[in-house]
């Protein structure tokens, strides 16, 4: 076992954000539409005998019938369950032989799909990757098997505090918009989804012009167009609509939700709705989130909370930018007694950066960061499928990366305020507290 | 028998794609300064990027009980300030050159590491040898640390019924030897553990000659050797640390322990003393391993979690690559409405199997394929490969990677059932198993 001095998990990852250093025109990959309707991204790169592909598929959250959440997930992972060529048992087995790895799962806007093979084995891998989303055959008694799994699952996740706040928070920020459905929800459905709730999501979501694929590898161009016009020959074409969208609750005064266990930490989560990732106030809003908590140590809330206070292992806030707006949050687990001084600091820094703007220290180096870590963020294969990925569904263009710099170094003191003031509540948020509530005396 | 037929083929054509490559040359230069530090260096020139760590030979194995985790909490102060650096630079300067740096502690090692575009690894150079000898452990900053490290063991470990479990059923497992103890130590000795320990810990384990610098990047090995000289080369050689002499004896008869908590779902565990990667008998091990436990065509997912629905997940972790002997993990977690006497029963069944057949050649191809691939695609990560160089140099040498597929590759059926009759006895065991409360 290993300890890491903190966990810098998705501060930086922020459903992805990149910056740029690289002065080379390079672009870093290459679009193609092939001829079946689907749309490939590639990057070759020849150095190891191996081949990534990563799919997004438009079969997330975003699609279900409000009535059946948590239908994409399952039906993501129905997909490995055996198809008309192959039961369960033998997909598992034909890619664990050749040492791959292959794998389908939901998701809010897209549910992925990803395949990692030797360059050997790149035609079995395609093979199975194809069958999978192309065949499957939704078995009753593997659905069966399915939805006991994810109601044992969701049940042992309540065992985790930091999950159980996360899902009071998700419930309460989103209301009912697609992301906001919870393992409760989700739960409360399975008794009733039938095998045809299955398969009508899959035939309306799963087709040709539904998916992005990205391929990062040990493959030339016309090799891979080749074998992927094969492989995912005679699938069909579906142009089902998205359902409407509903809007994130409108909260007017802070909520707050306590959730008493015995433990010995408070688990917070603390913000409230924030933005999409085409929102244009995006580059500014990764700005000021990375000087208040998003910028592991040199961010003001690790800097207050945990450095100077020592009142936690780990402080960081998220803005989750994806197609709809997502959620500014900041997670904190600090003993139970100190539950109320990490509320009353955290509420203390977002009402600053608010109303004082940042030094230009603060944001320089900020701007250092997101615009030097570039290369880090594209150094190995699964980085630079998720990138193309990235790029393509929100339209970013494949200079990206070169843009990347300008649009981060233009923000201005003046941007961080603003945003600061336009997208962070701290007087009408949702305030999430799992812990001994008898130890933790909350005043709120 | 199409199916059959196929997996021959596909097997043939693993055995032949692969067979030229025995004997793997890493591509590392080693070099050892005067002072004793030894330097590993990779190129790797497909990304513009350098990871560069630094590992030194010191963990929990090397503490006493009444300071465990003085390691660990050592580590946390090592990003708090030197005479030349203040407190909180350290992390501050990487960031601001665009860099991510971390750190982690093990039961044998402890590990700096900093990931940079390539044109500024001279931050490294500089920052790690100024900390090499110049830590201060301020008192304040220290106490202040103290609680950060008492709050991470809530995280980790308190408020985790199944970790604490295992770190109860880890302890019960040793008795004579300082694996006994978890790497982040018992709350009650990190609340022990004063500021001169740790600046007493730090100038006994903190020295070149102790110290193993791996870089992997996008660098000339031969520009980069005399910067590695200018920066770490005056550092004097430290004393030889002290040896860590405890041997555990044979276990005489299973050991259990029951853990009582507020928890979802049980879970049981059970370990068994192993021999370390330095052991000819680790390779049957890790092949053994990926027959038990590698993907979901593995035997323990298929029976347990796919045939049976006893378990929720399952699986096996042989914890090899230490200075001792250490354990090998069976463990699984409880479906609802099934009980942990089931699921134990179950995972037994799976391990005497091994003892009495012998797997099937298509299982043992398969397990030796997928650490094979691993290894290969493992190569895609920069990181990655310094962290597995660092590793073996710490625990062993690094060159036992080598040869690491060849000896994989010579393990035999014959193998595998006659270690798993060595090491998979009911008296090697300790068992652990979580009953979850109410409250």
């Amino acid at each position: 076992m290993k300890l890491t001095r903190y966990t810098l998990l998705i501060i930086l990852t922020v459903v992805c954000q990149f910056s740029q250093k690289a002065s080379a025109a390079e672009l870093i990959g290459k679009r193609i539409s092939l001829e079946n309707g689907m749309v490939l991204l590639l990057s070759e790169k020849h150095d190891i005998p191996m081949v990534m592909v990563n799919m997004a598929i438009k079969a997330g959250s975003t699609a279900e019938p409000e009535d059946k959440p948590g239908i994409a997930s399952i039906t993501a992972s129905l997909l490995m369950q055996g198809t008309s060529k192959r039961p369960a048992g033998r997909i598992n087995s034909e890619i664990d032989f050749i040492g791959g790895s292959l794998s389908v799962s939901g998701g809010n806007d897209f549910a992925s799909a990803s395949l990692r093979v030797l360059k050997k084995d790149l035609r079995t891998g395609l093979d199975l990757l194809s069958d999978v989303l192309m065949n499957p055959v939704f078995d009753q008694k593997e659905i069966d098997r399915k939805v006991k799994e994810i109601l044992a699952e969701i049940q042992r996740q309540k065992e985790d505090p930091d999950n159980v706040a996360g899902e009071a928070f998700t419930k309460a920020v989103y209301g009912r918009h697609a992301y906001g459905r919870t393992s409760d929800d989700v739960a409360a459905y399975l008794p009733k989804l039938t095998r045809q709730d299955v398969v009508n999501f899959y035939s309306e979501r799963y087709s040709l012009n539904s998916i992005i694929i990205a391929v990062v590898g040990d493959v030339n161009e016309k090799e891979i167009i080749g074998l992927l016009q094969e492989y995912f020959k005679g699938w069909k074409r579906s142009d089902q609509p998205l359902p409407a969208s509903i809007p994130p609750l409108v909260i007017e005064k802070t909520v707050v939700r306590k959730i008493d266990k015995n433990i010995t930490q408070a688990n917070i989560e603390l913000g409230n709705i924030g933005i999409s990732r085409e929102n244009p106030d995006y580059y500014a809003v990764i700005v000021m989130n990375y000087i208040l908590g998003g910028g592991g140590f040199s961010s003001r809330l690790m800097d207050n909370i945990r450095d100077n206070k020592g009142l936690a292992y780990d402080v960081h806030s998220v803005f989750s930018a994806q197609k709809e707006s997502g959620a500014f949050s900041v997670s904190i687990r600090t003993k139970n007694e100190s539950a109320n001084e990490v509320i009353a600091e955290t509420l203390k820094e977002i009402r600053k950066i608010q109303a004082e703007p940042v030094s230009d220290k603060e944001l320089a180096d900020a701007k250092a960061y997101l615009t030097g870590s570039f290369p880090l963020k594209m150094d190995t294969s699964a980085k630079i499928a998720g990138m193309l990925t990235f790029i393509e569904i929100y339209n970013l263009g494949l200079d990206y990366p070169q843009k990347y710099s300008a649009m981060i170094n233009a923000v201005t003191r003046e941007d961080i305020k603003r945003v600061a003031q336009k997208y962070l509540h701290p007087d009408s948020l949702v305030i999430v507290v799992v812990a001994n509530l008898e130890k933790a005396k909350l005043n709120y | 028998m199409e199916y059959v037929k196929s997996v021959i083929l596909l097997f043939l054509y693993t055995v032949f794609v692969v067979t030229p490559a025995l004997g793997q040359d890493m591509k590392v230069t080693e070099k050892v300064l005067p002072n004793g530090l030894k330097v590993l260096l990779k190129e790797e020139h497909k990304a513009p990027v350098i990871t560069f760590q630094i590992w030194y030979k010191v963990g929990s194995r090397n503490e006493k009980l009444g300071t465990t985790g003085m390691s660990h909490l050592l580590e946390h102060m090592m990003f708090k300030g030197t005479k030349k650096y203040g407190p909180k630079t350290f992390s501050q300067t990487v960031m601001r050159n665009g860099g991510n740096d971390n750190a982690f502690t093990g039961k044998d090692y402890t590990a700096y590491f900093e990931n940079f575009a390539a044109d500024r690894i001279g931050i490294s150079l500089d920052l790690e040898s100024d900390r090499m000898q110049n830590l201060l452990i301020d008192p304040k900053e220290f106490l202040s640390e103290r609680e950060v490290v008492k709050e991470e063991r809530r995280m980790r470990t308190d408020d985790d019924p199944t970790s604490t479990m295992v770190e109860e059923m880890t302890a019960a497992a040793f008795i004579a030897h300082p694996y006994e103890w978890p790497v982040i130590g018992w709350m009650a000795d990190i609340n022990n553990i004063t500021r001169d320990d740790l600046y007493n810990h730090y100038h006994t384990y903190y020295a070149p000659n102790n110290a193993t610098i791996v870089m992997v990047g996008d660098f000339d090995t031969k520009a980069i050797l005399p910067q590695i000289e200018k920066y770490f080369g005056s550092i004097p050689r430290g004393p030889d640390v002290p040896r860590v002499a405890a041997v555990e004896p044979r276990q005489l008869g299973e050991r259990r322990i029951i853990v009582k908590k507020q928890a979802e779902l049980p879970a049981v565990f059970a370990g068994y003393h192993t021999p370390d990667l330095k052991d000819k008998d680790s390779y049957a091990l890790e092949a053994l391993q990926g027959i038990l436990s590698s993907g979901k065509s593995s035997r323990l997912y298929k029976s347990l979690v796919y045939e049976k629905q006893l378990a929720l997940y399952a699986g096996g972790d042989y914890d090899n690559i230490a200075n001792d002997p250490n354990l090998f993990y069976v463990y699984a977690g409880v479906m609802p409405g099934k009980t942990t006497e089931e699921v134990e029963k179950a995972l037994y069944a799976e391990i005497e199997k091994l003892k009495t057949t012998p797997v099937t050649d298509e299982e043992l191809q398969k397990a030796k394929n997928q650490i094979e691939a691993g290894f290969i695609m493992g190569q895609d990560s920069v990181f990655y490969q310094a962290m597995l160089l660092g590793q073996y140099e710490t625990v062993a040498n690094w060159k036992l990677l080598e040869k690491y597929l060849e000896n994989i590759r010579a393990v035999t059926k014959e193998d595998i059932q006659r270690v798993a009759k060595e090491y998979f006895s009911e008296d090697n065991r300790t068992v652990g198993i979580l009953v979850p409360t109410k409250n």
